[in-house]
């Protein structure tokens, strides 16, 4: 036990030592400031213009004479294109529509303007899409059925539970945001703190050390003070982001909504979060230390080992998908994958909940292929951590792991 | 107590018996050389004993006791395969390394000093492992495999990338080592450093023990019946001679089996040949390892 934790020790402070995992640590909150501090400087210099903008049409339905001030847009009325061209050559106005005399039949409008545009402003549209409503509709029905037809759906969704009470956890956007963040820190504090365990096994292969440490200690001791060490350090680096977390939230929610002041965090999901990072840890760090004995250098076994860490970060690419299918099987079987499961297990949580014989089983899966990759890491290690120059074939690997 | 004892090893890797059945000692207060060509089987062996990798078949016993993680702190061992940690300071190696095997990081400081300063390396003991040459990390490296006093050490083409001066150092520093009772087994194929350090040796070619026992009983065993002659004058005809090799500054003469050195010194003593150098010839442990081997090969 005690040179476990001479090497614990060790790994431990080489890799907060390291200026590689210095920069990742600060990076994240540093990066989350800036996009904040961005976020700032945009919206500021976007403000809405408290100045009126005009807005010229030709009418060439007639009819269309009412509702021509919308928010600070004021629509002004032109009797023919070239004279609404003038104006605009002149900036008497920023645009101008044409309503043409088939409108009513085919909906289409033609906008005129000097500006060069990806898509027409979300705002401009919204105007023009109440003033047409409206003009249309004037007279026919009422006001409020008119106010109805420009904004007809305020869904508010209630979730119950099984009982049929009102559910604690409502769901919707303010409850995915943690597990979404801490989805993506967990998917790159895994793919950090195994690749330290590659790149510190590797370079002790590399350097010629692990016969001088093996003289020592055994291989057993090497890896768990190894994965142990390094893994404390991806845990410290986790907490140094999480402690971050509320600071910057309020920091967003005081310009960029106040929907994320009212975030909560239940405990079960600390619980699991620190459970699946322990978990899928432990998983990456031992697989990683198996590649780092069958690799040459450094640099073959972090080609190799990216392969691993392709899975974890997986559950993102199907992020949509996730979102509009969240019950689908296949979530199922790849939160019970034991590569996948940590981050997905924790998107789904924010998505749509995960029950809990799934995580039961996931957690087993994922306990049982640490305890399984230990074993066959051990041997690896044993046969191949000595062995220079030469990486080993597949099929060489598959005999001695079955020879034992 | 022997400091190891090791008993019909065998190891193979896939069809390759690469140790094949060797058995020997090595004991307390002496230099046990470890000899045989670039791939015989020495590295393998010496893993064996340092319990990294084990044998398919046999057993080894350290200082009385099959090796545990305790009694590996009574061993120093020096690989030929050797690196440490580049970033790391040359004092920070040492520690972390000595602490492996049990000392405290006072202590390690203490006697890591002391052995820099014998060494005269204390100037370079805050410089990064990079910044060192490659014969000066070696000598840090045998600093780390003597720092903890162990009772056995081994070292694997220890003289590798050294200059003659701290070649004549580490052997100056392996007699001390030996004088203070402890056992040394040094493997390497230069022949010449273990004629010179060495009490005891077992040759091992192709993972066979081919040569084991006291060195000077093996050259004894090896000599040709020959005599080395350095003189003035005119050399007769001797009796018992049955031929003379001249070499450059002396020649070889060789004796029939019925003839012994003294009765040809006498005959040169009373021919009045001046004889500046007479001595029996024995073969160098090179001469020995390429009659043996090639026996093995033919």
């Amino acid at each position: 036990m005690g040179k476990i934790l001479l090497i614990f020790r060790h790994e431990f402070l080489h890799t907060v030592k390291r200026t590689g995992f210095i920069i990742l640590t600060l990076a994240l909150p540093l990066l989350a400031l800036l996009a904040i501090g961005v976020f700032h400087l945009v919206s500021g210099i976007a403000k809405p213009p408290t100045e009126v903008t005009r807005i010229g049409y030709v009418d060439e339905v007639g009819g269309f004479d009412q509702f021509t001030t919308q928010e600070s847009i004021t629509l002004v009325r032109f009797d023919t294109p070239e004279a609404a061209t003038q104006s605009l050559i002149k900036k008497d106005i920023k645009e101008y529509l044409v309503i043409p005399s088939d409108f009513i039949s085919t909906g289409i409008i033609n906008r005129y303007t000097i500006q060069k545009e990806v898509t027409p402003p979300t705002a401009t549209t919204a105007v023009i899409k109440n003033f047409l409503s409206s003009n249309l509709l004037s007279g026919k029905v009422s006001a409020d059925t008119i106010a109805r037809v420009e904004a007809p759906l305020n869904l508010i969704t209630i979730t119950l539970t099984s009982t049929g009470a009102v559910a604690s956890e409502q769901g919707g956007l303010t409850n995915l945001i943690i597990p979404g963040i801490f989805s993506l820190l967990l998917a790159l504090s895994l793919s950090f703190s195994s690749a330290y365990v590659l790149q510190s096994l590797g370079e002790e292969k590399e350097n010629r050390l692990m016969e001088i440490l093996l003289s020592s200690v055994s291989t057993r001791q090497l890896t768990i003070g190894k994965v142990l060490g390094i893994g404390t350090a991806g845990l410290a680096q986790v907490v140094v982001w999480t402690i971050s977390i509320p600071f910057l939230l309020n920091l967003a929610s005081s310009s960029i909504g106040g929907f994320i002041s009212t975030i909560q965090l239940p405990t079960y999901f600390l619980v699991l979060g620190v459970a699946y990072f322990i978990l899928g840890y432990l998983l990456f760090a031992v697989l990683s230390a198996g590649v780092a004995a069958i690799s040459t250098t450094v640099r073959e076994g972090q080609g190799l080992a990216s392969i691993l860490t392709l899975f974890a970060a997986a559950p993102f690419w199907f992020f949509s998908l996730l979102l509009a299918f969240p019950n689908s099987p296949v979530w199922v079987v790849f939160s019970i994958f034991p590569f996948s499961a940590p981050v997905l297990v924790m998107l789904r949580l924010g998505v749509a909940g995960v029950p809990g014989w799934q995580l039961a089983v996931s957690i087993a899966v994922l306990v049982l292929s640490i305890v399984g990759g230990l074993l066959l890491v051990a041997k690896l290690l044993r046969t191949y951590i000595l062995m220079y120059g030469k990486r080993p074939s597949l099929g060489e690997i598959f005999r001695n792991l079955m020879i034992g | 107590m022997p400091a190891v004892e090791v008993n019909h090893i065998i190891k193979s890797y896939a069809d390759k018996v690469v140790v094949n059945d060797l058995a020997f000692s090595v004991n307390q207060g002496e230099i046990f050389g470890l000899i045989g060509p670039n791939g015989a089987g020495k590295t393998t062996t010496i893993r064996m004993l340092m319990d990294i990798i084990k044998p398919d078949s046999g057993d080894v016993t350290i200082l009385g006791e099959k090796l545990t993680e305790a009694s590996k702190n009574k061993l120093g061992y020096m690989p030929e395969e050797r690196g440490l940690y580049r970033k790391l300071s040359v004092i920070d190696s040492i520690i972390y390394l000595a602490s492996l095997k049990g000392m405290d990081r006072h202590e390690a400081e203490e006697k890591a000093d002391e052995l820099l300063n014998q060494t005269g390396m204390l100037a370079s003991k805050r410089r990064k492992i990079e910044e060192l040459s490659k014969g000066m990390g070696q000598i840090i490296q045998f600093i780390i495999t003597i720092i903890h006093d162990p009772e056995l050490v081994i070292l694997d083409e220890p003289f590798g990338s050294l200059d003659p001066v701290n070649i004549e150092l580490l052997k100056s520093m392996f007699l001390d080592l030996r004088n203070q009772g402890k056992a040394i087994i040094l493997s390497t194929h230069q022949m010449n450093q273990v004629e010179e350090l060495c009490d005891r040796i077992l040759m091992i070619d192709n993972g066979h023990s081919v040569l084991y026992g006291n060195l000077t009983e093996i050259k004894s065993r090896y000599r040709s019946h020959s005599v080395i002659l350095d003189f003035e004058g005119e050399l007769a005809q001797i009796q018992g001679v049955t031929l003379k090799r001249a070499h450059k500054g002396y020649v070889e003469l060789v004796l029939d089996r019925n003839t012994t050195p003294k009765q040809v010194l006498e005959q040169l003593v009373s021919s009045g040949v001046v004889v500046n150098r007479f001595e029996v010839a024995t073969p160098s442990l090179n001469e020995i390892f390429l009659e043996v081997a090639g026996k093995n090969y033919g």
